[in-house]
This record gives C-alpha cells, structure tokens and sequence, in this order.
C-alpha cells in the first residue's frame, strides 16, 4: 500500500475490483452511505463496465474506509475508496476521445505544467505578434477598449472559440463512449426522471455527506467542509461561466463593448464568482494537502493539484485583471489570464475535471436502476 | 497514560460496553482510564463486527418500524436460551433497550433505514450506519472530545481481587510492565473465544477445527483471573455464539461475510455424504446460531451445504465462490467426498420430495416424507446442473462463561454478594442472559444496557 507500489493495469484493477466488491457484497455494512452500495448489492458477478460505472459513482467521501472491518491492517486488506479512485482514472482514460491523448492522464500534474507554460507562452507571443510589443506595456483607459487594445476581439474569439468547440466535441464523446459501454441503450429512452434526480444529487452533492454528518475527509473525523469548498468551487466556476456568456450577449445582441464597468452584470457575476473560485480550490487543496494517505490514490495528486491550482490561477488572474485594468500591468495581466484560461480548457478533457461528467452519467445511470425491482434472495 | 496518581474509573476493555460504561462515567464527572489491549487498528473487540441492536419499543422509533413489545422480545428469547436466562436481568435489559437510540444518537452513533436483504429485521434490530466499527469509532471520537484516556495494546496481566475489591491492576503497555490503580472498576474485556487452548480445554479435540469469527484479542485473561479469585460463574465454557460458516475462511477476524446464507435452500451432509439435520426448520435468521454447533458435533467438524442450479443467486452472496460441479458424482470428487453415498443421499432425498409451492420468504409447504432427518420447508429435489457446495466450519464469534452480576451490574462473588468497586458488562456477562442459543443483535443490547448501568454505579460509587 506504499506510495511506490507499481501502478496496476487496469486488468489488474478490475481482477482486485472482483476480489473487493465479492467482499462488499457478502458484507453489505455500508449499505447506508451513498449510492454505490446499492448499486453493488442488486448484482452477483462484476463486468469490467459495472466496475467503471461504480467507480464514477464513488465521490470518495471515505466513510466506507473507516468503517470497514476489513481494510488494512485486516488480511482482506480492502480499501475500496482508494481502489475505486484508481479504477476511475482508468475509465477516464479508457473512454477520452480521441483516444491518442488519453495518456494524458498518466503523468498528469506534468501535462498540466507543461500545458500551462505553453498556453502562456502562446499568448504572450500572439499577443506580441499581433500588435507589437509596445501596446502590451502601455496602459489604457477602459475608454480606450482596454483589453481589446492588447489583444483584439475577433483574435480572442478565433482563439477561445476552436479551443471551446474541440473541447465541447472531446467532453461529449468521452460522455458517449463511457454511456455506450453501460449497455443502457438511448439516454433519452428512461425519460427525463433519471436526468433531473442524477442532476439534482449532483448539483447538492449529495453523496458528499458520508450518510448524513459529511464524510470523513480530511480524516476519520466527519465533516462537511470537503462539500463547501467544493460548492464554492462548483458554482464560482459556473458563475465565472454566466460572466463570459452575458458579456457574449452584452456584446453580440446589445452591442455593448468590454471592458464593462464594476456594477455591470458580467463583472460583478465574474467578481463573486471569481471569490468562489479563489476559496474553494484554496480549501480543497489545504484539505487535500491534510488528507489521510489511505484515503487516496497517491498517483493522482498531481492531477488533482493540478487542475485546482488552474482553477485558483484562473480566478486569480482574472480578478487582478479587473482591479489593474487601467494600469501598465494590464497587458500582462491579460496575458497571463488568458494564458490561464486557455491552459484549463485544453487540459479539461484529459484531467480532473472530468469526473464531473463521468459522475454524472453514473448517476443517470443509478437513477434509472433505482427504478427497477431488485433481484430477489433468501432472507438473510 | 498517568499510571502514577489513580483513577476514579478503571475499564477493563474497549468494545462498546466499556465505551458505554467509559463515557457515561465521564458524563457523571468521573476521571476515566480505558485499557484496550488490541492496538489502535484492531480496536473495539467484537463489538468491530457487529452489525445492529435488538431494541424493544412500542411504537415506531426512529429507524424501527412497528412495535416489537417486552413480552414478544421476552418470548424470543426464552425460545431461542431454552430457559437458560435470568428472567429479571433479561427484561431489566430488553426494557432498557428502549432509552438507548437516542442515546447512542447523541454519542454520534448513526442509524440507517434497512435496505436490501435486511427488511424482515427493521421491526426488531435497529442498525448502525457503516456497522459496528463505525459505531465504535464514533464512541472513541466522542471519549476523547469528553477526556477519557484511552490506553491500546495495553493488556491487563495480573489483578489481585482482595477484600471484595480490586484497587489495582498489572498492566503490559507496549512490552512494559506498570500498576494501575484505580477506585472503581469496570471489567467489560469479552470472553475467551480467541483462545484456542482454552477452546480446546473446554470443547476436546475438535476445537482445532473451529474458526475464530471476531477479534483474536479475546483471550480471556481477565475473565480468568476474575474467576480464579472469587467472581461467580455464570453459564460454561462450551457455550457461546457459534454459527456454521465458510471452512475457507481467515483463522481470526474474518467476520460477517463468512456467513453461508445457502443452507435451508439445499442440504447439509457430513465427511460422510450423510446429512444430518433439518435444513428446513425455520428461517434461517432463526436458525443459523444453531448449526455451528451441529457441524462442530459432526466428525472432522465438516460439513458441506448443497444446492442446485434453481437455488444459485437466490441468497446472500458469500465470499467465497462455491464448488461447481456439473454432476453430482463429479461435486464429491471436488469437496473429496464418496462418490456413491452422495449420490444415494441425494437421490433419498429427491424421492422423499413432496410437491409444492416453493416461497422461500415463508414457512411453505415443500417438505420430505418418510425421509430421516426431514426437511420441513423449503424442500426443492437437487436436481439441476450445475450443482454447487460451500464447505461449513463451526465459527465461534462468541463465548457465554461469564461472571454473575446483578441489576446494578455489580460483580457477583461466590458467596453471592456483590464486590464493593468491581462492575461486569459485555460478553464478560451476556452469560447471565444468553446461556445458550443466540438472538441476533442482543450482545450489543446487553453490552450497551450493562455498559451504561456500570458506568453510572461506578461513577456513582467514586464521585457519591
């Protein structure tokens, strides 16, 4: 169980899933805590795509790791959390279109470093190519379009819409190829119950409460502070996400040109928003930083360090950005904001963020099982 | 651990009635040491491996449906002991189990809604989310937010009961001798199910095949030497909690998922292809605690429960995967029995099969004619490939010999009067109550109720 333990393939992985879920399943303590237990209990034998599915159904809350009888020292030595955590990059690697850059996944914290340099470096010198270096390390009045006179619009958009739409395709086929493996047949066909439940238990994060007095993360000890980072993290994004899309409409149907002033909509949504995303990533890495070695997949930290730190940088550059808008460090500033931003998308799909969207479609699925009778066995 | 000024409460043990009795202690202002032998991992004896509490009630409570009144629990448990109980101590204990949820809830133990395999319970068993060893975590987080000193692999080792008291205990922490004294005392250390040479003492030669289900930190030592010096005995050293599980399972600790679940959908037979019991009696939540001790009074302590391709998935699934076998001929050459007499056993009881409707969640009308021993329910002919045997061990999970208490849990000695400082809860007691037979969930309702009271009377006891 040491950090240095080979990493397993994932034939290995799904032969130790076996051997752990036969166990789970004569069990059946955990019953209680969240959805993957369940899921568990309505089948007998596990096929590689239920392994992948109860892995992305895992929050890895570890409540099912302190309470277990057998985790290690035990001989049984099972540590499902843990297990499930590696199973799942797995899934992400196995389902990531195309499928070329799923090693992506392997080194991750370094692809993410790298991705960033580069996505800096690209901006800074397409910015530098465009107009000269001179306007970079001038300043300009908001009057004087600001931002647009570093970088102009149609430049910005050319760049960030392909990226976006390579990104929006990757997502979706990823979510494609992992729904096709289920065997559910047409998302569509179980009607809209199972969408609005998995959506409604993700948007709550539901499963992020250890059975009710939130998990047990950091340590053995529950609490809920993992679910309020990840809140502030979730929807200080999505609100940094309505800034840029109301700033689209200010800018397409009502012809109003950024930069906008502070009381506007799309600043003030970015301002908020941006807060979240400064304190939620800041409290998930602090936690992370805290957190009981058994409870994780050792291999992933540069993963999951890594895109929180893209996240923090994001809100962080962005947030400069608006209070030196009208200085000479604008145009840095911009650089290193975009740089950010166009780092995070591309790595988005060959990262941690996609356990949102394998999460999810885990969840569908749960929802639409849920509603089936279980199999029927002898009273205990 | 202080081992220089004394204690007002010693706990002797740190399963769920010491930490029962080591918490409601502190509550009442008492300064409270508990000794756990097993380290910090393997903490909270077999109270780790539990699952529920029977707990009596009225009305709807909490997690419990329904009502499950005094008299109905009383008469559960007369049936399942046969008389060897304490009618007093007994319905002290169930009536006692009512206060209990609440006060578990508020030592920040969780209960969850019965799912799956465990509805038939929800009425009678209330059941802890994430088990027993959640439960004891939540106990130990609650001890050392209140101040109890908790001291692991700390194993009591010697202790002098003189003059109806004990003042003081020889300890083993970590290798390192130390005495420990104290004004009261709560022995709340288990039985001795983890000692085979005392097993073996007790049960003769076939206790080599028994499995330990629970804890190997149960040695007994401390109820030995309760014994030795003047504590009254209560039940015998053959009985306990003994249920048939998987012959493949770990020495120690291997727990609930041991369990074999297949037993009244098929036969059980011996080394000898015979079988010999009826599989068929009554459910088997009724019935599972009595065939550790049937397969422990077979030769080799072996036995092999059989079904067929209509019973597979039909039960809870064990952990370990059964013998398959295409034949009946070929399934004894792989569990190594006679080819023949399995075949001649199977086909007497195929022909002793009388038809009918086939409902395994009630007491149905498929039984055996003529046949000895019957199958009473549930009897389907084994006669569709593949067919499939787990091997059965006796499982000891625990053990009765105890000390005798009173209401008060006060520690009773020989000449019947009680000690003066020294309090018994936990398996070190359920003897009083359980002397034979078991009730699913009624250790903890015994260790919690003991626990609790011990505390009080030995706070009450050091602090007036």
């Amino acid at each position: 169980m040491s950090a240095a333990e080979a990493r397993r393939t994932l034939p290995e992985l799904v032969e130790e899933a076996q051997r752990v879920l036969a166990i789970c399943n004569a069990c059946r303590y955990c019953e209680g805590y969240c959805a993957v237990f369940p899921t568990l209990q309505r089948r007998l034998s596990f096929t590689e795509s239920d392994i992948h599915y109860l892995a992305n159904l895992c929050h890895n809350c570890g409540s099912c790791l302190y309470a277990c009888q057998y985790a290690p020292p035990h001989e049984f030595q099972l540590n499902f959390p843990r297990l499930l955590a590696q199973v799942r990059r797995e899934s992400w690697r196995k389902y990531a279109w195309p499928g070329f850059l799923a090693r992506a996944f392997d080194a991750n914290g370094l692809v993410t470093s790298l991705a960033t340099a580069a996505s800096l470096a690209f901006m800074l010198l397409f910015a530098a190519l465009l107009d000269g270096p001179a306007r970079l390390f001038a300043a300009w009045s908001d009057a004087q379009g600001s931002f647009y006179a570093v970088i102009p619009h149609d430049a910005m958009v050319a760049v960030f819409g392909t990226v976006s739409a390579f990104v929006l395709v990757a997502l979706v086929a990823g979510f494609a190829r992992f729904w096709a493996d289920t065997g559910e047949g047409r998302i569509g066909l179980a009607g809209a119950e199972p969408a609005t439940g998995a959506l409604d238990d993700a948007l709550t994060l539901k499963y992020l409460d250890g059975g009710g007095d939130g998990c047990t993360y950091p340590d053995e000890k529950p609490s809920f502070a993992r679910r309020r980072f990840h809140h502030l993290t979730f929807y200080g994004f999505m609100l940094c996400f309505a800034a840029t899309s109301t700033a689209t409409v200010y800018h397409y149907v009502l012809g109003l040109k950024a930069p906008y002033p502070f009381w506007s909509l799309p600043v003030l949504l970015g301002t908020v928003g941006g807060i979240g995303l400064l304190a939620g990533p800041a409290g998930l890495l602090w936690l992370k930083w805290r957190r009981d070695p058994m409870l994780a997949d050792p291999d992933q930290k540069g993963m999951e360090a890594g895109f929180l730190a893209l996240l923090f940088l994001t809100s962080l550059t962005g947030l400069a950005l608006l209070a030196f808008r009208e200085t000479r460090a604008m145009g840095m500033l911009l650089v290193a904001h975009l740089g950010v931003v166009l780092a995070l998308f591309v790595t988005m799909p060959y990262g941690k963020f996609v356990h949102g969207l394998y999460r999810f479609a885990a969840l569908v699925r749960f929802h639409i099982e849920r509603r089936r009778p279980p199999p029927v066995t002898a009273p205990e | 651990m202080d081992s220089t000024g004394e204690w007002d409460v010693l706990v002797l043990g740190g399963g769920n009635a010491a930490l029962c009795a080591a918490l409601t202690a502190r509550e009442a202002g008492a300064t409270v040491l508990v000794l756990e032998s097993a380290p910090f991992d393997y903490r909270g004896g077999n109270s780790r491996h539990t699952r529920n509490m029977r707990t009596m009630h009225e009305g709807p409570l909490d997690v419990l449906t329904d009502a499950y009144p005094e008299e109905e629990y009383w008469q559960d448990l007369l049936k399942v002991t046969g008389g060897l109980t304490d009618e007093t101590l007994a319905r002290m204990t169930i009536r006692r189990t009512q206060r209990h949820v609440p006060w578990m809830k508020a030592h920040g133990v969780r209960f969850q809604a019965p799912l799956g395999g465990t509805l038939h319970l929800s009425r009678t068993n209330a059941f802890f989310l994430g088990g027993g060893k959640a439960l004891m975590n939540a106990y130990y987080r609650a001890a050392a937010a209140m101040g109890v000193e908790i001291a692991y692999e700390t194993e009591v080792v010697d202790l002098a009961l003189a003059g109806r008291r004990i003042d003081s205990v020889t300890v083993d922490c970590k290798g390192e001798r130390r005495v420990i004294r104290a004004r009261a005392v709560v022995v709340a250390a288990g039985g001795f199910e983890s000692n085979l040479e005392w097993l073996r003492e007790a049960w003769g030669p076939p206790a080599d095949n028994f499995i330990v289900r629970g804890t190997p930190y149960n040695m007994g030592k401390v109820l030995k030497l309760l014994l030795d010096q003047g504590a009254r005995r209560v039940s015998d050293a053959t009985q306990g909690h003994c249920v048939a599980i998987d012959a493949r399972s770990p020495r120690y600790d291997g727990g609930i998922v041991t369990r074999v679940d297949a037993v009244s959908l098929g036969i059980v037979v011996n080394r000898d292809a015979q079988r010999f019991y009826d599989e068929g009696e009554d459910f088997w939540p009724k019935r599972y605690a009595i065939w550790g001790r049937l397969v422990a009074g077979q030769p080799g302590q072996i036995g092999y429960s059989i079904i067929d391709a209509k019973s597979m998935g039909k039960f809870m699934p064990p952990v370990f995967p059964p013998e398959k076998a295409h034949s009946v001929r070929e399934l004894a050459g792989k569990l190594g029995l006679d080819a023949q007499a399995l075949e001649k056993t199977i086909a007497e009881f195929n022909a002793a099969v009388r038809p009918g409707t086939f409902d395994h969640t009630i007491l149905d009308d498929c039984r055996t004619e003529g046949l000895v021993p019957a199958k009473t329910h549930w009897a389907r002919t084994i006669d569709t490939p593949p067919f499939y045997a787990y091997p059965l061990r006796p499982g000891i999970t625990f053990t009765y010999l105890g000390v005798a208490v009173d209401e008060r849990a006060r520690m009773i000695l020989q000449d019947d009067q009680p000690a003066a400082n020294v309090w018994a809860a936990g398996e070190i007691m359920a003897g009083n109550i359980l002397g034979k037979g078991y009730l699913a969930g009624i250790g903890m309702a015994i260790g919690t109720t003991f626990g609790r009271i011990a505390g009080e009377e030995a706070a009450r006891h050091v602090r007036g």
